[in-house]
């Protein structure tokens, strides 16, 4: 167990598959960057792998202060017991007091597997990280700077808050696609922490036998943000401004049958009756009608901010946002509005 | 030949259906107010165990930890082919996390001994997908995440398909293991009527004792013993009988504590009208920011 200290530094893990890193781990720097500042404490990537230091330049840029880098030939390929034997040792070592992981199926694997071992909290799919108190009425105590690990439950009919204030790291692993894409600076260097590791064989529990995997897909059904365009937004050139809006909010574009049609975007990003049903956390209708088959995919959507220049737009039925405009106006103030974070 | 495996289920509420009853006024979930069902995984993790049962032979054991009447499950397993069933229950498993959870779980798991314990990826109350990992840890397993098909089975190990959503990878593990299964592993078969109608009857001592306090005609012992002969009794274990370490469990055995519920049951529709100005669109994503829907 971990005892609770302040000096502790922020850990994301750095998941890479085959030398390229993924981007929830790259995002996640952002957030972790966000966090390391107010605890005043320096932000470390751990990556792990073989023959992988190269990306320690990439993990410098997007924010991490230190890379804490873990090679050896055994860590080539991602495996449960071999990553989590190694992490283990290095919470015991360094005592970090967060440590975050995409939630990705590796990190959904190995996040509690590491939890169990150093015997710490983990919470599941957090939605946003926060640093707030938490006041134990009970024996009137503060506990101060926590990390505040919100995640939706039971189906998402819940916002939970979970915190962790007596057993360290606290640990969370965070849905792709939440946090927002830093812009890489390459100026910034972090310093390099080359640890030595210890493995053999028998540290590889289960063999890979054979493997087969994709290039990844726009994975709307896992987006909790999507902007869609409609054929209103004009022209495939203008639909960047949905690419853009879509970026800023860590979400994904999407699009109706008639902006596909009109070739403003390919079919993997169409969205309802005849697309992909959606049910993100936020969804952004840009200039987008509202037919009865494009609201067929995309009703269950927990908010729904419409935008279109027709009052009458049938979207605006099923809207909890409500804004009759020109998105060429309405959209770049909004990529404003979120970056100023107002 | 054949396998002693091990399935955890559990109970949970039906999440599609909540409405804004299922709320208590603190915040906590009023599980009483929710139909109580099979998590769906669970019941493919049973599945695919029946499965290994069907083709090799062995023993199905499924165990749940909750309260008594939790018991709904168990029958339900039992209906649909399981050997044997146990309750772990104990007030002081209350307020378990998924940490304390896994490891009063593999102390039950120790005393089956068994070659492969399933269960299912994740519960649809939590989705979090943690009490596989954590349970292989503690019982200090390999552990096969995601596990979509059976390849083959050894007498010591055991290869299997998983699934990783952009890619699927067959691996080969040494048994005993800990798989965690996914819906798209199998079609749960149903129960026949005629065991169903026998599994009702299915009952652990508590719900026993519970029926002799209303009935003083009911011998306890001797009806459990009745049951047990037709195969018919829970087995209900507590933290003593799993001689399990009490700092590991209930409420101190969890690092993970709840700060915060905001309820997200929509009223009825409301839309709401923002001005195409910065100033409008600035208060509308302040409000996006503060209701956690971005981050």
């Amino acid at each position: 167990m971990i005892e609770v200290n302040k000096q502790g530094q922020v850990w994301v893990f750095a998941e890479q598959h085959k030398g390229k890193l993924e981007d929830t781990s790259l995002e996640l720097l952002s957030k972790g960057r966000e966090l390391a500042d107010t605890l005043n404490v320096p932000l470390a990537a751990v990556l792990l792998g073989d023959n992988v230091s190269d990306l320690c330049l990439q993990l410098g840029h997007y924010g991490a202060d230190k890379v804490i880098l873990a090679e050896h030939p055994l860590l080539e390929h991602y495996q449960t017991s071999s990553y989590s034997k190694v992490i283990d040792d290095l919470i015991a070592k360094h005592k970090p007091q967060i440590v975050l992981y995409g939630a990705t199926p590796a990190g959904r694997d190995l996040a509690p597997r590491i939890a169990s071992a150093v015997k710490a909290g983990l919470t599941a799919d957090c939605t946003d990280l926060q640093i707030g108190n938490h006041e134990v009425k009970k024996t009137n105590t503060t506990y101060e700077n926590l990390l505040l690990q919100i995640r939706p439950a039971f189906g998402g009919n819940i916002i939970a808050t979970i915190i962790n204030y007596d057993r360290w790291p606290q640990m969370a692993t965070v849905r792709e696609g939440v946090m927002p894409m830093p812009e890489p600076d390459a100026t910034r260097k972090a310093e390099v922490i080359k640890e030595t590791v210890h493995l053999t064989q028998t540290d590889l529990a289960i063999e890979i036998l054979a493997e087969h995997m994709e290039a990844k897909k726009v994975d709307l059904k896992a987006s909790r943000v999507i902007v869609a365009g409609g054929a209103g937004v004009g022209s495939a050139d203008n639909f960047k401004k949905i690419w853009d809006l879509a970026h800023c909010l860590g979400g994904s574009p999407g699009a109706t049958r008639a902006a596909v049609d009109l070739g403003f975007i390919n079919h993997d990003h169409q969205i309802g009756q005849t697309g992909t049903t959606v049910r993100p956390s936020l969804y952004i209708a840009v200039g987008i009608s509202g037919a009865i088959q494009h609201q067929a995919g995309m009703i269950g959507s927990q908010k729904i901010i419409a935008i279109n220049n027709d009052p009458k737009a049938p979207i605006f039925d099923v809207a909890h946002y409500k804004i009759v405009g020109d998105l060429n106006d309405v959209v770049p103030m909004m990529i404003k509005a979120i970056k100023e974070k107002v | 030949m054949g396998y002693n495996c091990v399935v955890l289920v559990k109970q949970v509420p039906d999440t599609k259906r909540i409405t804004g009853q299922a709320m208590n006024d603190d915040g906590t979930v009023n599980r009483a107010a929710l139909p109580a069902i099979f998590n769906p995984e669970d019941l493919n993790a049973l599945e695919l165990a029946l499965k290994i049962k069907d083709e090799f032979g062995g023993v199905v054991t499924v165990v749940t930890m909750g309260l008594p009447n939790a018991t709904g499950v168990l029958r339900e397993g039992l209906y649909r082919g399981a050997d044997q069933a146990v309750l772990v229950t104990d007030r002081r498993c209350a307020a378990s996390d998924t940490l304390a959870t896994s490891y009063i779980l593999s102390c039950a798991v120790k005393k089956l001994n068994p070659d492969i314990v399933l269960c299912g990826r994740q519960a649809i109350d939590g989705d979090t997908a943690q009490v596989g990992p954590q349970l292989a840890e503690k019982l200090e397993l390999p552990q096969i995440t995601y596990v979509e098909d059976l390849v083959s089975l050894e007498e010591t190990s055991i290869k299997v398909k998983r699934n990783l959503g952009n890619g699927w990878q067959e691996v080969k593990s040494p048994l005993p293991a800990v798989l965690t299964v996914l819906d798209t592993a199998n079609e749960p078969r149903v129960g026949r009527a005629k065991q169903m109608m026998k599994c009702k009857a299915a009952k652990c001592r508590m719900e026993i004792e519970a029926i002799a306090k209303e009935d003083d005609c009911i011998d306890v012992d001797a009806t459990c013993e009745a049951l047990d002969e037709k195969g018919l009794l829970i087995k209900q274990w507590d933290l003593d009988f799993l001689e399990a370490d009490l700092q590991w469990c209930g409420r101190d055995g969890s690092p993970t504590k709840v700060h915060r519920i905001q309820s997200v049951v929509l009223a009825a529709m409301d839309t709401k009208d923002v001005e195409a100005t910065q100033a409008g669109v600035d208060s509308m994503i302040h409000e996006l920011i503060q209701d956690h829907t971005i981050g």
